[in-house]
């Protein structure tokens, strides 16, 4: 997949004026590859462990945690190669890498949380799947992965800044392209937004874990 | 103290309409319907004392693998008190917590794990285990190249050596061969004779006898009787006897 990311945004896509613009583009789509798939899988994983759910009694909250962490294992491979190609492109290893671990960490933090809450109402209402891939279909637009934060209308600012997942694009740029650390403003939004949400979504999984078993 | 105590308890569940989506949620918000819930059990209550076995007894549909359910602690009763103390190891189903692409060692270490067994605990045991189920060579191809019989001994094995306080069994026992009935039977008995317990569904005369001092007849969730063994077998078969129209 990154392969031929890579290829279009390189020899397709590629622009004479803009030689960033493959990278450019990477910043985007890693994170927000991440997050669908993190998001779709956390989604389904009580429904598609039912049988041990029913028959072994271990704590319900390993389900939606165990899919989020086996997505990481991509999330790695990809980051690495992320950053393998910002070395191809001619740009050194800069201090501020050393932010990457803690954004990441506060977007993993957020997309547990999103996968306790939607299991957990899953097992209730069964579409909940169908809603959460057409969020992720529009999301693909909603996140700046094409377009720059710059082209966005000031008014419209507002609303991309409370979305965790733009954030992120927008922090992996500064890191990686622009070599500054990422906006305080920007890191704490996201530190709230993300212990808000996990701790939202343990709540909920916590509220809803008992009716699993008569439900599944 | 005894080690399961069933104060009246009740679970229900709701009469499902097919796959939950949404729009059953909205016909059921804005409908008059109300389905009365199904009663799994009603008002059971029954105490195991350490070192005590009890069979369950009970045609079909009687109730008898969600008191088991309860007793792992898979899910809350709806009413009363359910109290556990001791370590519980559950048989309640045929490979249930086993993966068929890992190989028969890995779905061990992972049972093990979903017993709470500790990883170093599990290591000491493996060789016992391993010997126990006698599976030998196969114990490293994946699980889905085993026969039913071969996974139950696997599973049976797993439980008996990681030493639980109580082991709760639902009428797996039936799937190995003779010899390894024999042995299972052998285990079961040195276990109880260490004083643990053992609560055991069963539709076989036989082996409650054998393995059990108490019984315990539910009927549409509700006990029936609760008494000794050979006791409430008779009463069950006649019963059953009297339903045939025999």
């Amino acid at each position: 997949m990154m392969a031929v990311l890579t290829f279009i945004f390189t020899k397709i896509f590629a622009r004479a004026s803009d030689t960033n613009f493959p990278l450019f583009v990477l910043c985007g789509l890693v994170p927000l590859n991440f997050f669908t798939l993190a998001w779709v899988t956390g989604t389904t994983s009580v429904l598609d462990n039912a049988p041990l759910i029913k028959r072994v009694p271990v704590p319900r909250q390993v389900f939606p945690i165990a899919s989020v962490i086996s997505n990481c294992l991509h999330l790695l491979i990809q980051i690495a190669l992320l950053l393998g190609i910002v070395l191809v492109f001619g740009r050194g290893v800069n201090i501020h890498w050393l932010w990457l671990p803690l954004i990441w960490g506060l977007e993993i933090l957020f997309v547990m949380g999103l996968a306790f809450a939607f299991s957990a109402v899953n097992v209730y209402v069964r579409d909940t799947r169908y809603v959460v891939e057409s969020t992720n279909t529009v999301l693909f637009w909603l996140v700046p992965v094409f377009y720059s934060f710059a082209l966005i209308p000031a008014r419209f600012r507002g609303l991309y800044e409370i979305n965790p997942v733009a954030a992120l694009v927008l922090m992996m740029r500064n890191v990686l392209l622009e070599n500054h650390a990422p906006l305080d403003s920007t890191l704490i939004r996201l530190a709230i937004v993300s212990v808000g949400m996990f701790g939202a979504g343990l709540f909920i999984f916590g509220k809803l874990k008992d009716g699993f078993y008569t439900r599944l | 103290m005894p080690l399961i105590e069933f104060q009246d308890v009740s679970k229900w569940f709701p009469h499902s309409t097919g796959r939950q989506l949404l729009r059953t949620h909205i016909t059921r918000w804005f409908g008059r319907v109300h389905h009365q819930p199904f009663y799994a059990l009603r008002n059971v209550s029954f105490r195991l004392e350490q070192g005590e076995s009890l069979a369950i007894v009970g045609s079909n549909g009687a109730g008898k693998s969600t008191l088991l359910s309860l007793a792992a602690g898979l899910t809350p009763p709806d009413q009363g008190h359910v109290r556990v103390n001791g370590r519980i190891a559950a048989l309640l189903e045929l490979g249930s917590g086993f993966h068929p692409d890992l190989t028969g060692a890995e779905n061990l270490v992972l049972n093990a794990a979903l017993l709470g067994l500790s990883r170093r605990k599990t290591n000491q045991l493996f060789d016992r285990i391993v010997e126990f189920s006698g599976i030998g060579e196969f114990i490293d191809d994946p699980l889905r190249t085993y026969s039913s019989g071969m996974v139950m001994r696997l599973a049976f094995s797993v439980a008996i050596q990681c030493e639980p306080d109580i082991l709760l069994i639902d009428e797996i026992l039936g799937v190995g061969d003779a010899s390894f009935q024999t042995k299972s039977r052998e285990a079961l008995v040195s276990f109880r004779q260490a004083g643990k317990s053992l609560l055991f569904v069963s539709h076989s005369p036989g082996s409650v006898r054998e393995m059990c001092d108490r019984a315990l007849w539910i009927d549409h969730g509700s006990v029936m009787m609760d008494g000794n063994a050979n006791e409430v077998l008779e009463a069950y078969q006649g019963r059953a006897l009297v339903q045939q129209g025999i």
